[in-house]
């Protein structure tokens, strides 16, 4: 299965891939109207930045989730691709994932539901690798 | 020292509409242009401090921004330009050397853009290079007078060393210093995959690019840094570097700031020491010193490797070139005055030297006329922008070229001529972490291998126009040229026809 | 190959799931005393507040026992468990054989022994669907509510009913509300935060006695109540194992493949102990996601697979009123208190490992904290000192970081 990886000497630390994620999972169409909306869009990725090194972490999508096992409604599936996905009508916002995700990267949403990288499965291009200007996001197989 | 006399010289406009405060320009800008003003929640530059080298508008998310000219103007003398009183300003502030980048950007003629190129019509064909054979393969370095076999067919001649390029490009020389680590293994990678050389500068050797050791020409100046027996031995070729287009007379310093762990072990200096190459060679004062360093490299690598000397393009180029030609040296390589730099002073890069053109077309015909032009090859440097370029330069006479600032626009440079500041924002010219990280040599060197194949197919294309079929039948045929809105003289130096003739 | 599990939540599902990864046909029976389709227990106090409707009660979308190929015997009790005969007996008299049993019982409410409460009026407990659907029944606007325990439960369950009515007291023995979570620190921190929202705490003090609609405390206080709801604490489901000769101590005892000491009979979820690898003790963790991993290696372990579960600890994720807090491990060794204005944090370390934390406010990214507990990092593997700051990656060296964000590449 193809995932996102991450190669922290080749990131910048631009943020690009926050912003891009953002936008990707705003429902809008242009970048300028999706962030000067009210409620600012989300971003399903935290950026890392130490002294000299930054990276982004996302959802990894385990191949034995954490999050599945311990969603205590079941709102957090995997698909049969094996990409991790939460449906977020079901989600409470309990933050249990959040409790054992071992990447800590669920995140919590300004509604009650989380926020996680879903491989923006819509588009099937994952927008922090498509707008990583460094090749440090990339989208494959390993 | 009180007031600052003059304004700056670039204006940011933000779009404030579009901007969506992401930052990305605040923080990718190493001159520390950007800044949010929390306050007013927008956010701001300082334009005193842009170079214009484009970084922030390239990754604008919005295209929110642009970089102009600022709008101010000086009263109007044609004499005393803008730039011209600028620069006395900033001398009476600083009392020092103005220092510049890049190549010269007076605007010269550009013969270049003067010569035409022909082509071929009904009565010689002009060939099809995707449907017929097309050779751009070129060999440098001397060619025997003539070839013996034996009775078996076997060539019985010795061949003189030579280095074999699929395409007649090679990358000059630029050193592990003056530009990155990342900038570099991009060169090698790319000249690996393209059948072509880099050249390691005056910089040393880095261990970790012994491995690119057939793709490298291996450079010998007058600091003599990073050299010792092993590195003479790893490349193709061993370039002396006499003189360099950008600043010809001048030698060269990298700041001691500059000279990190990794540049202190590849140059064979003190970590933090100032790297001074003196202006001349001290050991060579004629073309016989010359010839004794040519053959003390050549007996040092058991004679396997073809010797360059790179000379600046000056007035009596074509003298200086026939002493070669005489020293044992096997390749020149001659670097005209538009030629790059990291670091010179501005008044040598703007005033000293010669155009290319000029310098080939007079040094190829020198040694015609003595007959000492098989004894050597000819590669050509300074400013090579485009194909057609390097097709009137092999039509000019010369068996190769170098490319340095075209190769660094591929890997993005946007010619802000700041080299000299180390604060390269593209991780091109600097040795600063963080900013050498923004080049990453995966992308860069597939950029490089792009750049030349596109090259490569147009010279192709204007070969198979000319009727040729071979970057040999092109070389040193003028005949192929025509001049336009030059002078008699310049059609004489440069041993071509005006158009129409 | 014949599967029978009892029970219908988190367990018994992780032990389908655990089943089907490596037997995909064999038949697998589902048997639970309440009548529904598997629902989150731990939603129940959401629904009471309205925030979840019915449809979105259920622990696994619809098609779940067709596709695993599921039958289900829904509200039916097992009374006994025949060993020798291989089968359970339920309580309308018919037998179900099986090969391999799962017992996944839960747990019910403890109700202490105080007077007058077995025969008051208007008492309820809090632990699954119908219990809270009668609470829902019982509750008016204007309705004084007095919950008996300060727990997890008693809690959710006032944060439930604030949506319903606005007088709650709560009360409880100890002397701090969450007293299985929380230290005494983050215990006032957290009540301050409820008491904002109205809900009143009598704590040092319990029921002596019930009686009409007033409940005499132990302190001479005297409290009247129009709803009664008991959440002291729950008991193991323990009767069928004990019956059947296996061994028990405060819960089912099982070795970390989940089996109880009788043949072909496993146990997983709420009615079990748990070895807790922060203490090194048997305890119980009535945990749902422990029980989901409990059941899944029960499930593995069934079907001839061969798994251990050896990373069970105590670890909660709640919220009350917008307030969440994350717990893990356990609360003992050196105490590094971080708390700050808006935010409660404590994390503890002993013996070269991180071994517990508290936090309280801001939570973000908490499962870094979890997995160094649970992985026994040794803290001289990582940057403590970024650790402290905050859960964060940057505190692996590039190697273990690369390996996790980059495969190893």
């Amino acid at each position: 299965m193809r995932k996102i990886y991450v190669n922290e000497d080749r990131c910048l630390g631009c943020h690009l891939c926050e912003y891009y994620c953002a936008f990707a999972h705003s429902g809008k169409k242009d970048m300028v109207k999706a962030f000067s909306s009210e409620s600012k869009p989300q971003p399903r990725l935290t950026i890392e930045e130490g002294d000299s090194i930054n990276f982004a972490v996302s959802c990894r999508h385990c191949e034995t989730p954490l999050c599945v096992k311990a969603c205590i409604t079941g709102a957090m599936q995997i698909d049969e691709e094996g990409r991790v996905f939460v449906d977020e009508s079901r989600c409470v916002g309990c933050y249990t994932c959040i409790l054992v995700c071992p990447y800590g990267s669920v995140i919590p949403g300004k509604e009650k539901a989380i926020k996680k990288c879903d491989l923006c499965i819509e588009s099937g291009k994952p927008a922090c690798a498509e707008n990583c200007p460094n090749l440090a996001i990339v989208y494959e197989e390993r | 020292m009180g007031i600052n006399l003059y304004a700056p010289q670039f204006e940011v406009c933000r779009d404030q509409k579009k901007c969506i405060k992401c930052k990305v320009c605040m923080r990718q800008c190493a001159n520390e242009i950007h800044s949010y003003d929390q306050e007013l929640d927008v956010m701001v530059a300082d334009d005193s401090k842009c170079v214009d080298c484009q970084r922030c508008v390239t990754l604008c998310p919005t295209r929110a921004l642009r970089i102009t000219k600022f709008q101010n103007e000086f009263k109007e003398n044609a004499n005393w330009t803008q730039q011209a009183m600028i620069e006395i300003y900033k001398q009476a502030d600083t009392g020092g050397v103005l220092l510049s980048s890049m190549g010269n950007p007076v605007p010269y003629p550009i013969y270049w853009d003067k010569l035409l190129i022909n082509a071929s019509q009904v009565t010689n064909p002009s060939i099809d290079p995707l449907r017929e054979p097309m050779e751009t393969r070129v060999q440098l370095g001397a060619k025997p007078e003539k070839l013996e076999f034996d009775k078996d067919g076997k060539l019985k001649t010795k061949l003189p060393p030579q280095i074999s390029l699929n395409v007649p490009i090679m990358f000059s020389a630029m050193s592990y210093g003056s530009i990155s680590r990342n900038a570099h293994e991009s060169l090698a990678r790319a000249a690996e995959e393209l059948g072509t050389c880099y050249n390691t500068g005056e910089g040393g050797l880095n261990e970790d690019f012994y491995k690119y050791g057939k793709n490298t020409i291996v450079q010998v100046a007058s600091g003599r840094f990073g050299v010792h027996v092993g590195y003479l031995s790893a490349g193709a070729a061993i370039e002396i570097k006499m003189g360099q287009g950008a600043k010809p007379g001048i030698g060269g310093h990298l700041p001691g700031e500059k000279v990190g762990e990794d540049v202190s072990k590849t140059r064979m200096i003190p970590v933090g020491s100032d790297a001074i190459s003196p202006a001349p060679h001290h050991d060579i004062y004629s073309i016989e010193d010359l010839r004794q360093l040519v053959f003390s490299l050549k007996e040092a690598t058991a004679y396997t490797k073809p010797i360059i000397v790179k000379i600046a393009a000056v007035h009596n180029v074509a003298a200086i070139a026939s002493g070669i030609a005489r020293s044992g040296a096997d390749i020149i390589a001659i670097d005209g005055y538009r030629g790059g730099t990291g670091a010179a002073p501005t008044r040598i890069r703007d005033n000293v030297g010669i155009p290319i053109e000029l310098a080939l077309a007079s040094v190829d015909q020198r040694l015609r006329d003595e007959g000492i032009r098989n004894n050597i090859s000819l590669v050509v440097a300074g400013s090579i922008r485009n194909s057609a370029d390097i097709v009137k330069a092999i039509a000019l006479g010369a068996d190769a070229v170098y490319i340095g600032t075209s190769a660094l626009i591929a890997l993005g440079c946007h010619v802000c001529r700041s080299c000299h500041s180390g604060k390269c924002n593209w991780g091109i010219a600097t040795q600063r972490p963080d900013l050498v990280k923004r080049l990453n040599p995966d992308i860069g060197y597939k950029r490089l291998v792009n750049l030349i194949h596109a090259w490569d197919h147009e010279i192709k294309e204007m070969l198979g126009g000319m009727g040729i079929n071979a970057i040999e039948s092109l070389k040193g045929n003028r005949l192929m040229l025509r001049g336009i809105g030059l002078n008699q003289k310049e059609l004489d130096i440069l041993g071509v026809m005006h158009a129409g003739e | 190959m014949k599967y029978v599990i009892i029970g219908n939540s988190a367990a018994a599902i992780g032990c389908v799931s655990g089943i089907r990864t490596i037997d995909k046909n064999s038949s697998i029976t589902l048997i639970s005393d309440e009548p529904h389709f598997t629902y989150s227990r731990p939603l129940i106090s959401y629904w009471l507040k309205g925030k979840v409707a019915d449809d979105k009660m259920y622990y696994r979308n619809s098609d779940f026992y067709d596709k695993n190929k599921c039958t289900t015997l829904l509200g039916k009790k097992v009374e006994k468990i025949d060993l020798a005969a291989k089968k359970v007996i339920i309580d309308d008299g018919s037998t179900v054989e099986y090969d391999k049993l799962l017992v996944a019982t839960g747990s019910s409410p403890f109700v202490p022994p105080v007077e007058g409460l077995s025969n008051a009026r208007s008492v309820f407990t809090f632990l699954n669907w119908d219990s809270a659907k009668a609470v829902k029944e019982a509750v008016e606007k204007d309705s004084r509510v007095v919950i008996m325990g300060a727990g997890l439960i008693g809690l959710k369950a006032a944060e439930g009913l604030h949506e319903i009515c606005e007088d709650i007291t709560i009360v409880d023995l100890a002397d701090r509300i969450l007293p299985s979570i929380l230290d005494k620190q983050g215990a006032d921190f957290v009540q301050k935060h409820i008491g904002k929202e109205g809900i009143k705490f009598v704590l040092s003090d319990a029921a002596s006695s019930v009686k009409g609609n007033t409940i005499s405390l132990k302190s001479g206080q005297k409290l009247t109540y129009d709803v009664l709801l008991v959440a002291v604490g729950v008991r193991p489901n323990v009767g069928l194992i004990k019956d059947a000769g296996g061994n028990v101590n405060r819960g089912i005892v099982t070795d970390n493949k989940q089996a109880t000491t009788l043949d072909g009979v496993y146990a997983a979820g709420d009615c079990t102990e748990s070895f807790d690898i922060c203490t090194g003790q048997n305890k119980i963790l009535a945990l749902l996601p422990n029980a989901y991993m409990q059941g899944e290696i029960a499930g593995i372990n069934m079907a001839g697979g061969d798994k251990t579960f050896d990373t069970a600890m105590p670890m909660n994720a709640i919220g009350f009123f917008g307030l969440h807090m994350i717990t893990a491990g356990a609360m003992e060794g050196e105490c590094v208190d971080l708390a700050d204005e808006s935010n409660y944090k404590k994390m503890f370390f002993a013996d070269g490992l991180f071994k517990g934390y508290i936090l309280i406010g801001e939570i973000s990214r908490a499962g870094i904290y979890t997995s160094l507990i649970r992985e026994k990092t040794p803290m001289d593997e990582i940057d403590i000192n970024l650790l402290k700051v905050s859960p964060q990656l940057l505190v692996f060296d590039k190697k273990a970081r690369n390996q996790k964000l980059a495969g190893g590449k």
